[in-house]
């Protein structure tokens, strides 16, 4: 173990602080994300995730925004265990019937003010499941969605974007 | 290059309590069990390439349950009375299993008869009884970034008296959505059912069609196939390995696997244009080659991993601490994962020397070279080794597939015209061997199509396995299953 502390700390880390190519989009939205969680949140932003039916491929990349390359904390923003510590709640999948009361409840238990981000395409209106009968819809169809991030699933840079987004209406709202 | 093969050996009425017989005797192990029309379906497996399948017309809306001695078929006919209101004689657990009665259908894959409506009826738990015992409910939202279902725990302080979990809380109405499908959609869906297991799928999906209509993937399909499906085991048991550490609040190789994760989703997503290589395989072949440029990619993946993942497995080898929390947590024994016929790292690490890439060898497998770890101790360890193991293999079998991927076409030439038939594939996918059964209608078009995660026949085990250890090694046991919820639920 002591190897992998000590090579930890003289090779740097994998967070792509200043990536090339692909990667400046990333960047660019890191250093955006982190003025307006400075401005509108005192550098913090608590997100409670709840798959109301998806597939799990969201949650794989909602996983991957802890991993060392995206390292979503750095901004302040983290996943919290329950909805009463949540400002945001982030939704995959679509909503299942099975699901819905949960996702109700969830939605009731997160103090207000309160942000719904919607992720992925099934999200949005059902994506490849629309039409099912243990389908209800979206996300929309049961709580109020504030933002839609498209993809199936998103990727996480795509992730990161829309949070950004969500701070950047925030902002406008109280101004 | 061996080919999927059409459905085979369908046997009627009469022999279905025989294969039964064989069943709770331990002589074959079930594969699947499903409803078609007004018919039970029944497939087992006694470790030849061949599988069995059996057929009951179920004249009078039941057939006689296999469940009543061979428990894995318990939830099966529980799904089965719910999907298509076939209901299973002498069943030891007439609950729902799907139908949290909040549908505005019943039997959606039977008659389809508008649900009575109402509030839904109370969930019984099996009972555990006696002077100090406590429940605690979990679920169906979990503390994690991690899908839905319920688990109900009996304690008796910190010890696990009898854990039983409730699912089908992500039931989308897959098989339903299938009925009518024609290839590409059902192929569309076939990604979907577990997004971790998109590959495994669609290659599942893609095979049992091709049986069924007569149709043959040309080798560089199958190859690049193979390819994906070991990408797609790579990334996932890195992910496991880390995840079940970091359960252990061992975070430290949680952050290491985690990169390499993330390297390797990166290499996926170059040289197939999809992270989880969703919408890549159809019936017939692939839909994405592999050029220069993305086959290099791949190359310094394989190579990254082959520099970097030593050092991780030193650091799990020798860290006493964590080994304190793997090493005997969450015992399976050879004789339970034998009787569930418990597929994938979950089986292997038990002793059960099963690997569907082997012993129902399909192209590009038959061509290649690789082992199939197993261990015999079943526990969290154990499991942790089987996939660190694979890994290795895995690194292996992608390079010699980069070294020998077959020139030609990636696309069977002709769509075949439309032809009922009935055709199956079992793959190994990262958790164990999934089963997708399809019969075809005249147009070609799917008439019913019955995908099996390996799941099902490791979610009862992990409440077998869970008892007598402590409610804060759950988290633990339960990483290490990692058994699917999407997959399942269907």
């Amino acid at each position: 173990m002591r190897r992998t502390l000590i090579d930890g700390l003289l090779n740097g880390p994998l967070t792509e602080a200043a990536p090339a190519a692909d990667d400046a989009e990333l960047a660019a939205l890191a250093a955006e994300v982190e003025r307006a969680a400075a401005a509108s949140l005192g550098r913090s932003l608590s997100i409670r995730h709840v798959d109301a039916g998806s597939c799990n491929g969201c949650e794989l990349e909602i996983h991957a925004l802890g991993n060392a390359y995206y390292d979503l904390e750095r901004f302040g923003l983290r996943f919290v265990a329950s909805p009463r510590h949540a400002d945001v709640l982030l939704v995959s999948g679509p909503v299942t019937r099975n699901m819905r009361e949960a996702l109700e409840r969830t939605y009731a238990a997160t103090p207000a003010p309160k942000w719904v981000v919607a992720c992925g395409a099934c999200a949005k209106d059902g994506g490849a499941f629309a039409g099912s009968y243990a389908i209800v819809g979206g996300v929309g169809e049961v709580v109020p969605v504030d933002l839609y991030v498209p993809g199936c699933p998103p990727r996480p840079a795509m992730l990161l974007k829309a949070l950004l987004a969500l701070l950047n209406g925030r902002q406008r709202q109280s101004a | 290059m061996t080919t999927a093969k059409p459905t085979q050996n369908m046997v009627w009425g009469e022999a279905w309590g025989e294969a039964t017989h064989r069943l709770a005797s331990g002589e074959a192990w079930l594969v699947g069990l499903w409803a078609d029309g007004g018919e039970a379906r029944l497939a087992l497996s006694t470790g030849r390439p061949e599988l069995e399948f059996f057929r009951y017309a179920a004249v009078d809306g039941s057939f006689p349950s296999v469940g009543a001695t061979h428990a894995p078929a318990i939830r099966l006919e529980r799904a089965i009375a719910d999907l298509n209101g076939l209901k299973a004689r002498g069943a030891p657990d007439p609950r729902p299993w799907f139908d949290h009665g909040r549908w505005p259908v019943s039997h959606p894959l039977g008659d389809g008869a508008p649900a009575s409506g109402g509030e839904p009826a109370r969930y019984a738990f099996l009972a555990a009884e006696g002077g100090g015992l406590h429940q605690i409910p979990v679920g169906p939202v979990h503390a994690g970034i991690i899908e839905p279902g319920h688990f109900r725990f009996h304690a008796n302080g910190e010890t696990i008296v009898r854990l039983e979990a409730r699912l089908g809380y992500v039931h989308k109405g897959i098989e339903r959505l299938m009925t009518g499908a024609d290839r590409t959609r059902g192929a569309q869906l076939a990604s979907r059912v577990s997004g971790d297991s998109a590959v495994a799928y669609q290659i599942a999906f893609a095979r049992a069609v091709e049986a069924a209509s007569g149709v043959v993937a040309p080798p560089r399909a199958a190859w690049l196939r193979g390819l994906m499906a070991e990408i797609e085991r790579v990334a996932n048991h890195l992910g496991d390995i880390g995840g079940i550490c970091n359960d252990a609040s061992f975070s430290l190789m949680h952050a290491h696997t985690g990169a390499l994760r993330e390297l390797t989703l990166r290499a996926a997503g170059h040289a197939f244009g999809h992270r989880l290589m969703m919408d890549c395989i159809v019936p017939g072949g692939v839909l994405v080659d592999l050029d220069r440029d993305r086959r290099a990619g791949l190359r310094e993946l394989t190579t990254t991993i082959r520099d970097k993942f030593p050092r991780l497995v030193e650091l799990y080898d020798n860290t006493a601490s964590l080994q304190d929390r793997t090493v005997g947590t969450g015992r399976l024994d050879l004789e339970l994962a034998r009787r569930f016929g418990c597929g994938g790292v979950i089986g292997r690490a038990s002793g059960r020397d099963f690997d569907a890439r082997r012993d129902h060898v399909y192209s590009p497998y038959d061509e290649l070279r690789f082992d199939t770890p197993v261990w015999r101790e079943g526990d969290v360890n154990a499991r942790v080794w089987v996939r660190i193991r694979e890994v290795e293999e895995s690194v292996r079998l992608i390079g010699q597939i980069l070294d020998r991927l077959p020139v030609g076409p990636i696309h069977a030439e002709h769509e075949p015209a439309g032809r009922a038939g009935e055709g199956w594939a079992l793959v190994e996918g990262f958790r164990g061997d999934v089963f997708v059964h399809v019969r075809l209608d005249e147009d070609g078009k799917i008439a019913r199509c019955h995908l099996r995660d390996p799941s099902w026949f490791q979610w009862p085990l992990l409440e077998a396995v869970i008892e007598g250890n402590i409610v804060a090694d759950f988290p633990l046991c339960n990483k290490s299953f990692n058994c699917s919820y999407s997959g399942h639920d269907l």
